[in-house]
């Protein structure tokens, strides 16, 4: 299970200096954590594409952000994603949200995007992982320290 | 009216050290004008997101500031950046080129051409800063004040449209822009 506070920890842990990001209602909850993180800091955006450009900017200046949207909005922001991650080869990690992932598995939901957002994350070549309820914060850290290792631009999709 | 080359002559005379990203027509020209690794030629780049790139760039190096130029139908398809940038100021100053057209693309106007308001629009978004000239003199007048001080600032240039223009090309593979630019941030 992932909950503001451990996310908020791990990813201090890990040396991200700054989450851009816009929410949803699950990943919305983590809010008051990352406002009120002390190592890093919340960027609030108004668009997926400016998150991903706005992160390239801090990386080329030396940080470490990290890109916290839904996958809603990782359909808007394909042009930014293909640009960063494939022209200019910036390392970026993304957290994405799956909306209705555990609602469309069991039926219970006909919402389009847990159809469309690993085919889409494969289309952009953009590699990834999918984590659920069976994990936690430690494993968010985990793909974030192996990307890093690896120096690839890699997301972490959330079942929501 | 200016035309972009006078436009960005002026421009050229008052970066100081500062970073500066140019974006589609101003891409084609600014090599010509200043060529130093804090030179970025954000060509290929992702549609309207110069800006945003620029304000991640200032974010991570607060005290360099960055110049972003920056094209009025790059403007308009990403003016949710000027919110952002009212929301988390930094020293970018964003020069918004506006000509009316999709200039790299054969001509076509741009919605709104000659009746969008740019200044207008950074205004309501919340910059406190914000310029705007049509004719060279006044710009050279200006510049100093515009690109002087804290950002965010928004300068709105309106300069001569033109036709038959080429998409232009870096001068250098991104792969080297980047080295460059990092080696002069030292951020490598």
């Amino acid at each position: 299970m992932f909950d503001g506070p451990s996310v908020v920890a791990a990813l201090e842990d890990c040396g991200v200096t700054h989450v851009v990001w816009i929410p949803d209602s699950d990943i919305g909850r983590w809010e008051p954590a990352l406002r009120t993180a002390t190592r890093l800091q919340l960027l609030r955006v108004c668009r997926e594409g400016e998150a991903i450009a706005l992160a390239a900017g801090l990386h080329l200046g030396g940080k470490r952000p990290l890109v916290l949207i839904q996958c809603t909005g990782l359909f808007e922001a394909g042009d930014s994603l293909r640009n960063i991650v494939h022209d200019l080869h910036l390392p970026l990690f993304f957290v994405i949200g799956v909306r209705s992932y555990y609602a469309y598995q069991r039926g219970a939901s006909t919402d389009s995007c847990p159809v469309f957002t690993e085919p889409i994350l494969r289309a952009w070549q953009l590699p990834y992982v999918l984590l659920d309820n069976r994990h936690s914060a430690a494993d968010l850290a985990a793909a974030y320290r192996q990307a890093q290792a690896k120096n690839q631009a890699f997301a972490v999709l959330l079942a929501e | 009216m200016m035309s972009l080359h006078e436009a960005l002559e002026i421009l050229a005379q008052h970066r100081g050290q500062r970073i500066v990203i140019a974006t589609m027509s101003a891409a084609g020209i600014w090599p010509s004008l200043s060529d130093k690794p804090l030179d970025f030629i954000y060509v290929p780049s992702a549609m309207g997101q110069g800006p945003s790139l620029a304000h991640g760039l200032a974010l991570a190096q607060p005290e360099r500031g960055v110049i972003i130029v920056n094209g009025d139908g790059c403007t308009l398809m990403n003016l949710g950046c000027l919110v952002t940038l009212a929301q988390h100021p930094a020293n970018v100053y964003l020069l918004i080129i506006d000509n009316g057209l999709y200039e790299v693309t054969g001509g076509q106007p741009t919605p709104g051409a000659g009746r969008t308001d740019f200044a207008g629009l950074a205004r309501a978004a919340g910059i406190g800063r914000v310029y705007s000239y049509d004719k060279v003199e006044a710009w050279r007048v200006g510049a100093a004040e515009a690109l002087t001080g804290p950002g965010p600032v928004v300068v709105w240039l309106k300069v001569q449209g033109r036709l038959g223009q080429q998409t232009p090309k870096p001068p250098r593979p991104m792969a080297e822009q980047i080295q460059r630019l990092r080696q002069a941030l030292g951020t490598e």
